[in-house]
């Protein structure tokens, strides 16, 4: 049996989509990037002739990591739902239903490997060892960051839609050129450092994007080692995805020459069989790969999003039905790779994990607002330095007026006390 | 000490910084074999290959996007912006993302990248090829800008510009790009510190600030005010953010008047901040209002009348006459 060949979009039969992927075929033929599928929604592993080889590296204990994972990056996000409920973060972007194709692909990376994620990439973040806590601080408004990225090869996430794609193929051709340097200095025998490539994630919305094009454009005039990996949620805010693009996006990559390939985006085993190969193809200097992420964001874009009023429960509920948590467990189940106890364990394993980010979210400190002074450039700034003084003078004459405020109040305390 | 031009001069600053340090390399649209639209890259590839000045697809947000990338994986990218009025389809990255690497990291990532921008008139053109954006980008804190009006500094500004840590973005007088002078390529000499303002020509009774383009202006205007028995000191602001105010101010205590004059419209423009800081800093040493010598409110207007538009000697000097009146 050769791939499992899912309809270009899952959406057919509602009717509109059907219309514009029939004029879309009318004018370009039937697309060309057929949706790559390992493991389908009722937990019965498929066949594929090139991504199989990779599924079947993958032993028991991997497998049930990549469930552990996924479980324990839903509980963190619902944990983060109820704090910003709660006022405790000022907004929250959910990931749930996204889960198979952060781990997946986080999981198919190296630690030599450097990420770009844009904001909602938690998963991937718990792939590369990023204290979850610190994901928080952005969102809790005690950082525009939260994490040092060259701990982890993890970068900061992006808020300004598309603007790291650029830097990741800046970045991978800075490997490039570190790798020709490294070759060309290799001494026989010396042990060489591993390739490394650049993998920068983007949703469905973000591809509209300029740069998106720009950044594509480069990765193939320089072919630089880079994989872009697109989240297809299929809701930009609002906006579905059938008005972002008339054409599977994987199928973009075409247009830039170095391959597209749409992955079943709920399925972790295809995913991160799709994102092992395009990264190390990307390592070998092949060529920049695209990879569609065929998935759903189940919740709201933000917390500060109401979905009810753009979308069905009807759509909804076709997705969960995929969900990706379910598909991986009757599958280690039905195969034994995994039992009652395991699934017990990785469930007290999220609400230790809950408990773990509820109560850091609440140590999380208030940064004194001189660090933003020190760290708005890396070296000396004369105007910076001025205002800086003038704050400090501005905050001492403060600090006099509440030590007299302190004692004025302790007086008066004193003088109730004295009159009751 | 040898006599080049600034485009030459820019020309052998980036030779310098190529072969000094082995991670700068050059970006930009027709760098490469062409040398660029003005030639400043002129005969670099032939000596450092493609891998280190790079022709880039057409595309200026990718230029600094991956401009961004490369200093994060510890590269110093030199960009080139074919015109001044080409820049705004990088806006987005100059000011979103390059400014704030270094603050919103907590100062964990540095991205030295250094911007090249051909700006100014008076060289005849059509729109968007003389635009003088440059208080649109000094208003974002991250971010130097710089501007040198003289083959010496153009030489070794750009050098270090490179050397510096945070993103420089060099605004080069394009107009001025065949202007020669001599080159001291074994010291900088007073221009050890490119962020600082250098006092030209002294004087006594008033003070005219410029930069790039119009300092070859002010300098001849101070001395045609010389003739009529005027003492007019001249300031090459050098550095745009940040501005050196503690120079500008030592000179308007001396002479207690203040021109300041640049090609940009004078709302909203770097005159404006001059005018304001020493205002809050030298009051009582003000014989006049700080007077603004500037581009009008309107696009820049059609080569045919650009004469009109651009501030030149009689302009500066009418400015000087109201100061000297109060």
């Amino acid at each position: 049996m050769g791939a499992t060949h899912l309809p270009a979009t899952e959406f057919d039969g509602t009717g509109v989509d059907d219309q514009l992927e029939a004029e879309a075929e009318a004018v370009l033929g039937a697309p060309d990037a057929p949706m790559v599928q390992l493991l389908g929604p009722d937990g019965a592993m498929g066949e594929d002739p090139v991504f199989s080889e990779y599924a079947n590296r993958l032993d028991a204990e991997k497998l049930r990591g990549f469930y552990a994972d996924m479980a324990a990056i839903r509980r963190f996000d619902q944990e983060a739902t109820a704090l910003q409920r709660q006022g405790q973060l000022a907004l929250w972007v959910p990931l749930t239903g996204q889960e198979a194709a952060q781990i997946g692909s986080g999981r198919a990376s190296q630690p030599q490997d450097y990420i770009f994620p844009t904001y909602r990439e938690h998963g991937v973040a718990l792939t590369r060892n990023v204290d979850l806590a610190e994901l928080l601080r952005q969102f809790r408004g005690v950082s525009n960051g939260g994490w040092n990225p060259k701990d982890t090869n993890f970068h900061l996430y992006t808020l300004v839609l598309a603007a790291q794609t650029p830097h990741a193929v800046g970045y991978a051709m800075g490997i490039q050129r570190d790798q020709k340097l490294a070759a060309a200095n290799a001494t026989p025998g010396q042990p060489q450092e591993p390739k490394a490539a650049v993998m920068v994630y983007f949703g469905d919305g973000a591809s509209s994007e300029g740069d998106v094009h720009e950044s594509m454009v480069f990765a193939s005039s320089y072919n630089a080692p880079v994989v872009f990996f697109c989240q297809n949620n299929h809701w930009a805010i609002s906006v579905p995805s059938t008005v972002q693009t008339r054409v599977p996006l994987a199928d973009r990559a075409k247009g830039y020459g170095f391959p597209g390939i749409r992955v079943d985006g709920n399925d972790v085993i295809a995913v991160h069989a799709v994102t092992e190969w395009a990264l190390e193809r990307a390592r070998e200097g092949k060529s920049p790969v695209l990879i569609e992420a065929f998935t759903y964001r189940v919740g709201a874009h933000t917390t500060a999003d109401d979905p009810t009023k753009y979308r069905g429960s009807e759509e909804e509920a076709q997705w969960r039905a995929k969900d990706p948590l379910e598909r991986l467990e009757k599958y280690l189940r039905a195969e034994g790779l995994a039992d009652d106890a395991f699934f017990a364990k990785v469930k007290a394993d999220g609400d230790e994990l809950a408990a773990y980010v509820r109560k850091t979210t609440h140590d999380l400190e208030t940064p004194d607002i001189r660090t933003a002074f020190a760290n708005t450039y890396a070296e000396a700034h004369p105007l910076v330095a001025e205002e800086l003084a003038w704050f400090e003078e501005y905050s001492a004459g403060f600090a006099d007026e509440s030590e007299t405020a302190d004692v004025k109040a302790a007086e008066a305390n004193t003088d109730g006390a004295a009159n009751r | 000490m040898t006599t080049m031009t600034i485009a030459k001069a820019i020309n052998e600053g980036l030779r310098a910084t190529l072969n000094n340090n082995p991670r700068t390399l050059l970006m930009g649209e027709d760098i490469g074999p062409l040398g660029g639209v003005y030639r400043v890259t002129d005969g670099l590839i032939g000596e450092f290959g493609a891998d280190r000045v790079v022709d880039t697809p057409l595309a200026e947000s990718g230029i600094i996007g991956t401009a961004i990338g490369l200093a994060l994986s510890g590269y110093l990218p030199v960009c080139e912006i074919q015109f001044d009025g080409f820049v705004f389809p990088g806006f987005n990255q100059i000011t979103t993302q390059l400014a704030k690497m270094h603050s919103r990291s907590n100062g964990n990532l540095t991205v030295p990248v250094v911007i090249r921008i051909p700006y100014g008139g008076g060289i005849g053109s059509i729109e968007h090829h003389s635009e003088s954006p440059e208080a649109l980008f000094a208003h974002t804190a991250g971010l130097r800008i710089i501007t040198p009006s003289n083959p010496h500094d153009a030489y070794w500004m750009i050098q270090q510009a490179v050397d510096c840590q945070d993103p420089v973005i060099v605004f080069e007088p394009k107009r001025r790009y065949w202007l020669k002078g001599e080159v001291d390529t074994e010291s900088p000499g007073p221009s050890g510190d490119p962020f600082k303002a250098h006092v030209l020509r002294e004087g006594t009774d008033a003070t005219v600030v410029a930069y790039g383009p119009l300092v070859p202006v002010a300098l001849a205007a101070a001395g045609a005010a010389a003739e009529d028995g005027r003492s007019v000191e001249v300031i090459d602001l050098r550095s745009i953010s940040p501005i050196d105010f503690d120079t500008v101010t030592d000179s308007v205590k001396k002479t207690g008047r203040l021109i300041v004059a640049h090609e940009a419209p004078t709302f909203g423009g770097i005159g404006g901040e001059i005018a304001a800081r020493v205002s809050e800093r030298a009051f009582l040493s003000l014989e006049a209002p700080v007077i603004r010598v500037g581009g009008f409110h309107m696009p820049y207007p059609v080569a045919k009348v650009e004469e009109d538009y651009l501030p030149d000697i009689d302009r500066i000097l009418e400015a000087l006459d109201r100061a000297l009146a109060y």
